[in-house]
């Protein structure tokens, strides 16, 4: 079964045995507007719970992209690299981001569940 | 300081404009089309634009005023046409630029257009070089719509009919709903298009009607990708008091008339015009999709600083990351290899020709 969790810096993560999914929600793209660039971490590069792990443009700003556990990049998305639209056009789905095996799976409990980051994201503001 | 609003503020709200505050007054970043479609609608047939916060400046005065205008504007007035626009400078003592700006002759007078952020302080100084001799007014009633783009035309037409002879930088005075309007054939967007002087108390039923004849309104974020595409300065970040006119590639807008004159900075123009600058603005076009934003430092290929950018984005309708830049002049040729520097890493780029974008100009119907 896999379980979807949110992070305070608007990113997605969807675990599914011990490899997780990450990208970022849908009210943080329309926070940044029409994304154009997308920069993804290495492939066999490691990262570490909240820190950069790549780089969204809109017309707008840069923005950092975090990783919300740690682990190592085992995939990235190409799709958005070449055509950055598509993080606008489904950004909790194909649009994802990198994938990573966990070190610890039990850093999926220091996140928010769907509801929790709902009330989260509608109180930081639009 | 409280943040001013423009006539327009319900029509944005109720167009779903994120608001932001600009310049002192909360202004429409974008629409819900955002930016990329708000471009590509621009370019493709009509945009509107409210600009009024842009300050509408009018001073009245005889043939002196000609004269004593010459003294600040390095331009040729007393061959400027009545209704003719010229884009000049507000300079200080070292060239240095206080304001781009338009001035149109009308009568009895001329109309200035102003940057928001710096009206007030342009008001003040002008005022001061003029010793009080005129009546200066900058216009707080007055809004300004500009309408830009290759269906413009046939927009404005529908509703203002005779609009047809105007021809680019010039205005003229028209009837909207038995008020007058100025309008003048310009705009900054590097697409054909007009600017409107109107009434506050009729500036929503006007962009209304402009509406509802097929123009969609545009913000601000699509105005400066716009204006970036078509190389155009943009007051703070591309001009200021730092650079002179001759530094920003600007020299074409000081008239080959009044070299010799007098007028602030003159000197120094003169002397930049004949031999030359240390720094010049590009174009800059990154090798990959990197955008290179404003304060991104310029390399040259032996990694020695040689610049910094002044106004970057993605492009929409070249398709590409642009920026624009001062670099040391001897780097300042199309196509010079130059490096940035953008979150550390070291990313290729190339000096181009600006604009980026050129119109395509579209078969008239």
């Amino acid at each position: 079964m896999s379980e979807v969790k949110y992070s305070k810096e608007h990113e997605w993560i969807k675990l599914e045995g011990e490899v997780a999914t990450i990208g970022i929600t849908k009210h943080a793209t329309e926070m940044l507007g029409d994304i154009v660039f997308a920069e993804l971490p290495e492939k066999g590069s490691s990262v570490e719970k909240d820190g950069t792990a790549g780089v969204v443009e809109s017309t707008k700003a840069a923005s950092d992209v975090y990783t919300p556990v740690s682990g190592e990049v085992v995939d990235t998305n190409q799709v958005i690299v070449d055509d950055p639209a598509k993080i606008n056009e489904d950004p909790e789905g194909g649009a994802w981001f990198f994938k990573l095996k966990m070190k610890d799976t039990s850093e999926m409990d220091t996140l928010m569940s769907k509801e929790e980051y709902d009330k989260f994201a509608k109180e930081s503001g639009s | 300081m409280e943040i001013k609003e423009t006539s327009l503020i319900n029509l944005h709200k109720s167009h779903g404009a994120k608001l932001v505050e600009f310049a002192g007054y909360n202004m429409p970043i974008q629409y819900s089309d955002g930016i990329l479609n708000e471009h590509k609608f621009t370019r493709s047939y009509c945009g509107v634009f409210d600009v009024s916060h842009m300050g509408q400046l009018f001073i009245y005065g005889d043939d002196d005023l000609t004269k004593d205008l010459e003294k600040i504007f390095p331009i040729d007035l007393q061959n400027l046409k009545k209704d003719q626009s010229k884009y000049s400078f507000l300079m200080n003592d070292n060239g240095g630029i206080y304001d781009d700006l338009i001035i149109t002759k009308i009568n009895n007078g001329y109309q200035i257009i102003l940057n928001a952020a710096c009206k007030n302080n342009d008001l003040k100084i002008i005022k001061e070089k003029l010793n009080d001799k005129y009546q200066l007014e900058l216009k707080e009633n007055l809004s300004l719509i500009a309408l830009q783009g290759p269906g413009a035309k046939e927009v404005l037409k529908k509703v203002i009919p005779n609009i047809d002879d105007l021809k680019f930088m010039h205005g003229g005075e028209f009837k909207f709903n038995n008020f007058n309007v100025y309008i003048t054939r310009s705009g900054y967007t590097g697409e054909d298009g007009f600017e409107i002087s109107i009434q506050n108390e009729i500036a929503e039923n006007f962009t209304k009607v402009l509406l509802d004849k097929g123009s969609k309104l545009i913000g601000l974020g699509a105005r400066d990708t716009l204006r970036l595409e078509a190389g155009l300065c943009l007051y703070g970040n591309d001009i200021n008091t730092e650079t002179t006119p001759i530094e920003a590639n600007l020299k074409w807008a000081i008239s080959k008339k009044r070299i010799d004159d007098k007028y602030p900075g003159s000197e120094i123009i003169k002397k930049q015009i004949e031999s030359g600058v240390k720094k010049l603005r590009v174009g800059i076009k990154p090798d990959t999709k990197v955008i290179a934003r404003a304060n991104t430092k310029i390399f040259n290929e032996e990694k020695k600083e040689i610049g910094l950018v002044t106004s970057g984005s993605f492009g929409p309708s070249v398709d590409h990351p642009i920026s624009m830049g001062y670099v040391d002049s001897n780097y300042s040729s199309i196509n010079t290899k130059i490096f940035l520097e953008i979150r550390g890493k070291k990313v290729s780029a190339n000096i181009c020709k600006l604009p980026f974008y050129k119109k395509n100009y579209v078969k008239e119907i």
